[in-house]
């Protein structure tokens, strides 16, 4: 169950979006969340709805792939639905005992899980589209203004590339460490929520343990290949916009202007 | 001077309580005197807590000494302004896989370490390529190293190091989590290197079959050096051996009792070959 969650893992292939500078993937990212958030209408959710198959299709990876990804957050997913369908106000359409289920929740409910659907899709795409790596070279470039401030801009891209480099190393712990306790009897399926968590118990402690010991042995082999910060570093793949980036940022910020003109006035229904 | 020269090295762990007083002195090397030659191809061989590992770390200036000094080509290794070229000049592979590769593709790995050292961008690449093909892992240039075995991540972390252009690599324990296939395909590895390119290696382990092609062993126990010498010579001392807890090979121990028992066999046997030569021999003789 651990190894579906499809966030942060690399999937290699050979296609525009993988070529794509991480800067361009990051922006066009941060537009695709702000335009889910504010579509209205049935004209620019097909919209939303073509740019992210429009891109899944050129980005070459398998969609079920992506599904994956989905299974993870469908408690989560759920859970803001039925918040959505119990708790707005609006014309009623079936009540029970003391719940009430309006037409604006049921709308409201599935528009939610729309797009908490499309954020995971979409957001999954740059994941499994960006090495960790190039992701942190975007952000660090992108952000560098900010450590004129004193921010230290290097040193959190880095953080965040190791995190992501190690997600996937600490799921597969996670699941060893979880079929060993199971061996020796322990339960983590049964009981009622309290128990459950206290289950968790001898599984988060060896997993603390152990990514502390990573962390130490990691930081150890990183200095002794010479890593020592961020000053007088180069790189092997440094960042230069190419003529697709400035037309992938041409189209991104199309797709922004089609949502929003969608929304002002083909706001139907 | 050798590449690596050590005079009376001494590194002790301190464990200090919440007060900052000492609680415990331990004495991971005591009086270490080491001198390698460039292009040698030496082992350390030596039981867990025999120090091996620590001397390995201040060949890289991942620790600096207490007492005594290390020169790594010819520089002192506990001033702070060579470590940098100390690092270069000695790399290190680590015991575990896992947690020597920094990014999650192998050529961005391979050069993590030339990034760090500001090489130009076309000489990184160049880098990258000819050391991936030394290791012979060029065709996984591209892949995830989740993806890859035991032994290809250790060589894919050797060509980590090899990017760099060290004179010298130092191999922590490099098979000790890794089946018989890794281990041979990194031994091997290793041995290309130093026949090849005139790395020096200097291969930390306690399996005792990883040694027998080493120029030089070295044999620690209690941080004290206590054997060195060819193979041959090490291994012609099972006893010895036994006392300072190794393993000595079968075929060694094989070879040993059957001397004792009168059979005329060489000592320090390390192949098989040469027991069944050896008893050939034998047998013609009398028979």
């Amino acid at each position: 169950m651990l190894r579906d969650i499809t966030l942060g893992q690399y999937y290699p292939a050979d296609s525009v979006i993988h070529k794509l500078d991480p800067r361009v993937k990051l922006f066009g990212t941060l537009i695709y969340i702000i335009s889910l958030f504010c579509f209205r209408g049935a004209a620019a959710f097909a919209t939303v709805t073509l740019f992210l198959i429009a891109v899944i299709w050129t980005s070459k990876v398998p969609f079920k792939f992506m599904v994956k990804g989905l299974k993870a957050i469908m408690i989560l997913m759920l859970i803001t639905a039925a918040f959505n369908l119990f708790m707005t106000p609006g014309e009623t359409l079936v009540s029970f005992w003391i719940f009430k289920i309006t037409k604006e929740g049921v709308v409201n409910a599935a528009l939610m899980a729309v797009r908490l659907t499309y954020l995971i899709l979409g957001t999954s795409i740059m994941t499994l589209t960006t090495t960790p790596n190039q992701l942190t070279d975007g952000l660090e470039k992108a952000l560098m203004p900010l450590s004129k401030i004193g921010i230290p801009v290097h040193a959190i891209a880095m953080m965040m590339s190791i995190a992501l480099r190690f997600i996937p190393i600490l799921i597969e712990e996670t699941d060893k460490i979880m079929k060993a306790q199971m061996a020796r009897g322990a339960d983590f399926e049964s009981g009622n929520l309290l128990k459950k968590v206290k289950s968790m118990i001898p599984l988060l402690v060896p997993l603390f343990v152990s990514a502390f010991r990573r962390a130490d042995d990691l930081a150890m082999a990183m200095e002794a290949r010479c890593y020592h910060g961020g000053g007088g570093r180069t790189k092997m793949k440094p960042l230069r916009y190419e003529g697709r980036d400035r037309a992938a940022y041409l189209m991104i910020i199309l797709y922004f202007a089609a949502v929003l003109l969608c929304r002002a006035y083909l706001n139907w229904p | 001077m050798g590449i690596i020269k050590a005079k009376q090295l001494v590194h002790e762990y301190i464990r200090r309580d919440e007060e900052g007083n000492v609680e415990s002195i331990s004495t991971a090397l005591d009086h270490v005197d080491l001198d390698v030659n460039a292009g040698e191809f030496i082992a350390v061989l030596g039981h867990n807590g025999s120090g091996k590992s620590t001397l390995a770390k201040h060949i890289n200036a991942l620790l600096s000494p207490s007492e005594g000094t290390l020169w790594v080509d010819g520089k002192d290794v506990s001033e702070e302004e060579n470590v940098l070229e100390v690092r270069q000049t000695a790399g290190m592979v680590f015991q575990n896989p896992d947690n020597q590769i920094i990014a999650s593709v192998v050529e961005e790995d391979v050069g993590f370490g030339p990034e760090n050292i500001g090489v130009p961008t076309d000489e990184i690449w160049k880098r990258v390529e000819e050391s991936l093909g030394a290791v012979g892992m060029l065709k996984y240039r591209h892949h995830s190293p989740n993806k890859l075995s035991g032994g290809q991540k250790q060589r894919v972390a050797i060509a980590g190091v090899v990017a760099m252009q060290p004179k010298c690599i130092v191999l922590d324990e490099p098979t000790a989590m890794l089946d018989p296939n890794g281990r041979r395909e990194v031994i091997r590895t290793a041995h290309e290197l130093n026949r090849e390119k005139g790395v020096t290696i200097i291969l930390i382990t306690h399996y005792m079959e990883e040694v027998v092609d080493a120029d030089k062993v070295i044999v620690m126990d209690k941080g004290k050096v206590v054997m060195q010498g060819t193979p041959r010579e090490i291994f012609s001392q099972v006893g010895r051996l036994k006392e300072y807890r190794l393993d000595v090979p079968q075929i060694t121990i094989l070879a040993d009792l059957l001397r004792q028992s009168g059979l005329d066999v060489p000592v320090g046997v390390l192949r098989r070959e040469e027991l069944v030569e050896a008893l050939l021999r034998e047998a013609q003789i009398t028979g």
